[in-house]
Order: C-alpha cells, then structure tokens, then sequence
C-alpha cells in the first residue's frame, strides 16, 4: 500500500522541499546585507520581462536541459552520473572537430553532423566508466568524477598544443567557418519593425533540447529498452532473473546519458561561442544534477527545473551586476536544491506520510 | 637530478602533500565507518576560509584554525544528517556540501573583505610559524644527511608534523583500541554492531565529526600555511585527490600516507618543472595533471591489485522491527 497519493509524492514533496531551499536562500541573502525580496525582484525583471532575458534564460535552460536528461537516464539504471561535466567538454571537443574540419554546405547539414559528434564524443567519455562498473565493479561515481578531471586535462592539452590557432595567447580553438553559424532566435523571430530576443545567445538548439526531452520520455516509458532500464534500476536481482543482461543495461544507460550529456555543446559551442573554449560547460553539469532531482528524472520536470535554474542563472548574473551579489549565489541556490530534494529527501517526505496516514485513519 | 635540484621538489612534496594526507585520512575514518564522503573538498574550502578569514580579524591562526574545524564540522553535521539520521543518499549530500561550500565562501568572503571573494594577506601571528628542528643549523655542514634534515625535514609548520603523526596515530586507533574496531565494523556490518548493543548511529556520527576536525585542520593549513590567504576554490580539486588517494591506498593509513606522498610528488613536480623533456619525448604538465586520476581508474579497475570499499559503505543503517 502506498503511503502517499501519487499526486503528492510526485508534486508535493518536491515542492516543500524548493520552498524549504528558497527560505533557507533567502536568509543568505538577508545575511549579506542584502534585501531577499529586492533581490528577487531584480532577478525577475532581468530575466523573465524582456524577451533579451527571456532570450538569455532560454539558453542557459537549453544547458540544463540537456545536462538534466543526461543525469536523469542514468538515474533511471540507478547510476549516479557525476561526470555530466567531463562528457560535455569532450562533446564541445567533437563539435570543435567536424565544425573546423568538415566543410559543410549549410547549418541544418552541421547541426546534424555536430549533433552526431557530440552526442559519439560524450558517449565515448562515459564508456570506461560504464565498462568500469558493468565488468569490474568500480564505483561510477569515483570513476566519473576522476574522468571530470582528466577531460579537463585533455581539453587543455588539446586547445594548447594543437587547436590553437598559430599565435594566439588564450587557449580556445579559432572560430568556427560561417557555414556552421545556428540561427539565434533574433534571426528567427525578428520582424523587419521590431527586434525580438536581440543579442541574447538563445539558438535553434533549444528545440533540439525539448525535442530530447520527448525522446528521452518515448525511450524510458513507451520501448522495450527503457523498460529494461527501469527495471535494472529498481532490482538489479529481479531484471538479471528477467534475462536482462546488468552489463549491456549499464552500458547503454552511460552511453546515452554520456552522449545527451555531449550534446550540450551544441548550444555553449556550436550556438554561443561559435568556438571551442577551456571551461566550456561552466558547471552546468554539474546543474544537471540539481535539474534532474529536481524534475524526478521525467522529461517534463526536468523541462521544468531547467527553466527554473535557467531564470536562477540568468538572474544570478544580473543581480550580481546590478546589485554587487556576487553570482556565487546561484552555486548556493543549486546546492540547497540538490541537499533538499536528493540528500534530505526524507525529512520532508517521513512527516508528510504520517500525516497522510493519520488523515486516512481519521478517514476510515 | 643532484640534490640541490632534488630537495626543494622533496621539500614542497612534503607541503602539497600535508592537505591531501589529512583529508585523506579524514576520508579514511568517515569511510571506514560506512559513509561515504565526497565533500571532503567542500569542507576543506570551508575550513580554508573561516580561518584565514578569523585569523585575520582575530590575529591569531590557533583561533583561526578552531573556526576552520568549527566550520568543516559544521557541514560533517549537515552530511551526518542526511546521511545518518535521514537515510539520504551519501553521494547526492556530499555533492550539495561541496557547491554549498564553494558559494558560500564566495559570499560571505566578499560581504567581509570586499576583495572579490579574498581574504587580505594573513602576517605576524595570524600565519602559521615555521618550525626549525633541533641543531637544524648547526648540522646543515654535514654531507648528504644534513641538508635532508636540515632543509628538507626542517622549517615546516607544526600543523605539517601533526598530519605525518596522524598517520601512526590513526593505524592506532582504527586497529589496536576498541573504539577502532566497533568503527571499523560499523562499516562492514552494523548489524553485527546492533546485536552487541552498540550505537550504530553514534559510531557513525562519531566517524563523520572526526573527519570534520581533520579535514578543518587541513583546510586551515591550507589557507594559513601553505599560502597565507584565502582565494576563491583555492582548494582547487585536491578534496578529490585526497579521495583518489583514499581508493588508491585501499583504505589503509600506512599505504595512505604513500599515496599522498606520491600524488604531492606530482603536483611538486608539476608545479616546478611544467613540461617535462625526457630526452626522446616531452611529458606534457597535462599529464602529470591528470596522473593521480588516471593512477586511481586504474587501481579501481583492479588492474594492480582490487581495491575493495567497506561493506556497508554508502548503505543508510535501518534497524530491523
């Protein structure tokens, strides 16, 4: 029997536990000297009532998204993807390579080219882990963490010894040839009269995101592999006497959750940069973690807490432009989240099913 | 490679290596009683603030280092919390108190100092003072063995000689008291500890506060001896290393204090020579970077012996009804 209506599980506790992060966010700012409400004000207007905001926090949601589902996928195998982070700077590497090398006719032709490499280069990342775990039993978590760090060694080592252009002091590769160029969304939804979302980074890449949102819930939910993934995920003993075999489920999970994880590049690389550069992910894989505990690894909560550390990162840089808080705050923010909705999940959740268990007894 | 060439590598190896050993045997503790810590970076960034941050306002580094250890025992209370007493996932809390740390220090840093994100260069009595060893100069003439003791094992600060006496000190305790050995069965099978009628729950939280004080010792190290300030993510991944070094050493002090020899070694190494020309190749920094990571997949693959966590580790504790 279950303890709580699915209504509240799925809804209600998450939302205590946001409200519980928020409040906690708030007394930070108070402790700053700073005014919470004030605050937030500024955060919501610089990022949610001009479509330039709007614009911005699209495209960090684009990130989130992306690093979100990928986290979310592994989860569903009840692996902890902690590498979100190593995985995006090898897929920028594999956006970097078919951009610069391939001369490619036109932006849908790159699109698809880049998504491919992204999406191969991520997944390759996340494959020695995978095989780590499936074949020796070495912890994924220990294992991607570790990988974090040697991607960031080899992306330096890349864009130093040979990516850099001849010259050049700063260590990022040269620009992108124009072929490859997304079309923003200014370009896209500008009238000749009025200039919509102008200069904000937003690109055609978010419809891939929300495009991978639907795939990610067809895969997990409405095919035969999902259904093998979330049976591994719940009892690894029950799906191995299922004929599931734990080593190609834990494989696969890595490989798609690495290449989702990749193919946030597109949008930082390929849309925004337009070039490859040393800390391309800025921490967003990190923020898939938070987005995906967040969303309770479904595509439509994750669609949903992306949007909402899209506005958090968004308003977090501004609010630190315009009111000198610094945008450390956001990494606070995303920290009480991952606590409250991962780590302390049941202190919300033990009270709650007593209550609910108290009213059904008054009930009956 | 002379000596003249060799003992200042040794000597800063012995430095770099001070932090990571005493979050690693932090690690050690916390782990061997069942919990798995991946904040230890987290809580030494924490501790690396509050007391450069105290002991530049107070003037003092030993009040400094007791609001480090306030500070890194702090968030070990919030991680026994969730892990402990409400049963949440270890990993997911050890990643929040890491972000936690690092924004906070950020925050509270620049709403102090207003240096962005800083703390002002620590002097006088709020830095650590350098210990010199009996007839350190008195014996530099001596050939071989004098500079080794006089330059290499001399002049550190007394917190360096603290974490190299930890070693023993935790070989001690986790396997020749009683103490150790209920915190080490904890970590194996705590129902075993129940039926004896022992506090499960109290030896881990027991674990856990020992690693806050030793990882605030090292983060206090960190911030008042190695350098004598607090900058922004100066811990800069080495919480992680330790962690490497934890796995690597196979959760044993002895080979822990090897494994922290080595990987300061390399960043030593890294630090002073950049790339490396061995003649036929150059060893580029990147690798000597990534070495320690790249050294611990290996050893976790069982490629070079299996490294084997505790059993219980990362398992909540649920007592049977």
């Amino acid at each position: 029997m279950d303890k709580m209506p699915a209504w509240a599980d799925a809804v209600l506790v998450p939302l205590i536990s946001i409200l519980l992060a928020a409040l906690i966010s708030a007394l930070v700012i108070l402790a700053i000297g700073h005014n919470p409400v004030e605050a937030f004000s500024i955060m919501v207007k610089e990022s949610l009532t001009s479509s330039r905001g709007i614009g911005n926090t699209l495209y960090y949601t684009t990130n989130f998204i992306f690093t979100g589902l990928a986290v979310a996928v592994a989860f569903h195998a009840r692996m902890f993807n902690i590498g979100g982070e190593g995985q995006v700077l090898l897929g920028g590497l594999g956006v970097a390579v078919v951009s610069l090398y391939v001369p490619w006719p036109h932006w849908t032709l790159a699109l698809l080219g880049a998504t491919v490499a992204a999406g191969v280069f991520g997944a390759a990342w996340a494959l020695i882990p995978a095989y780590l775990q499936a074949k020796r039993g070495s912890h994924i978590v220990i294992t991607t963490i570790m990988f974090n760090f040697i991607a960031a060694a080899v992306l330096n080592y890349v864009l130093v010894n040979m990516l850099r252009p001849r010259g050049a002091m700063e260590p990022a590769s040269g620009a992108f040839p124009e072929p490859t160029h997304l079309p923003t969304f200014q370009e896209m939804f500008s009238t000749a009269d009025t200039v919509m979302f102008r200069s904000a980074p937003v690109n055609v890449s978010f419809f891939l995101a929300v495009f991978a949102c639907f795939a990610v819930w067809l895969l997990i939910w409405r095919t035969r592999l999902g259904y093998q993934i979330r049976a591994f995920g719940h009892s690894e003993s029950a799906a191995r006497y299922a004929g599931i075999s734990p080593v190609r489920i834990t494989i696969i999970a890595m490989l798609i959750s690495g290449g989702l994880a990749g193919m946030m590049a597109l949008n930082a690389t390929m849309g925004e940069a337009e070039r490859l550069v040393l800390n391309a992910s800025e921490g967003a894989g990190f923020i898939g973690i938070a987005v995906a505990l967040m969303g309770r690894s479904h595509p439509v909560g994750i669609f949903m807490a992306a949007l909402l550390f899209g506005f958090l990162y968004q308003g977090g840089l501004e609010l630190a432009f315009w009111s000198g808080i610094p945008q450390q705050l956001i990494t606070v923010i995303q920290a009480l989240v991952i606590l409250f909705t991962g780590a302390l999940d049941n202190m919300v959740r033990m009270p709650l099913e007593k209550l609910f268990l108290a009213l059904r007894k008054g009930k009956a | 490679m002379d000596l003249a060439t060799l003992i200042p590598v040794l000597e800063s190896t012995i430095r770099l290596s001070t932090p990571l050993l005493l979050a690693c045997l932090a690690g050690l503790f916390s782990e061997r009683a069942g919990i798995f810590d991946i904040g230890l970076e987290g809580k030494m960034l924490i501790a690396a603030f509050f007391s450069a941050a105290v002991a530049y306002s107070s003037g003092s580094v030993w009040i400094g280092l007791l609001a480090g250890i306030a500070a890194s025992m702090t968030l070990s209370a919030i991680h026994g919390l969730a892990s402990i007493t409400f049963r949440g996932n270890q990993l997911i809390s050890g990643v929040a108190l890491n972000f936690l740390a690092s924004g906070l220090t950020v925050l509270i840093a620049q709403n102090w100092f207003r240096q962005g994100g800083k703390t002002p260069t620590l002097t006088g009595n709020a830095r650590l003072s350098e210990w010199t060893l009996p007839f350190a100069d008195s014996l530099r003439d001596v050939p071989v063995l004098g500079p080794i003791y006089s330059d290499l094992l001399s002049g550190h600060a007394p917190l360096v000689y603290l974490a190299f006496a930890l070693v023993p000190a935790t070989w001690w305790v986790l396997f020749r008291t009683r103490f150790g050995l209920r915190l080490r069965a904890v970590g194996e099978a705590p129902e075993a500890v129940d039926t004896a009628g022992v506090s499960v729950v109290g030896m881990r939280f027991a674990a856990v506060a020992i690693c806050g004080i030793l990882c605030g010792i090292a983060g206090a190290y960190m911030a008042t001896g190695l350098q004598p300030f607090f900058g922004k993510e100066m811990t800069a991944g080495r919480g992680y290393i330790a962690l490497a070094a934890l796995i690597f050493s196979k959760w044993r002090p002895w080979y822990a204090l090897g494994a922290c020899l080595l990987f300061g070694f390399l960043q030593a190494v890294a630090l002073r020579f950049q790339n490396i020309d061995l003649g036929a190749f150059t060893v580029p920094v990147q690798v000597m970077d990534a070495l320690p990571y790249i050294l611990t997949v290996v050893i976790l693959a069982g490629f070079v012996g299996k490294a084997i966590p505790p059993r219980a580790g990362g398992e909540p504790y649920v007592k049977e009804r």
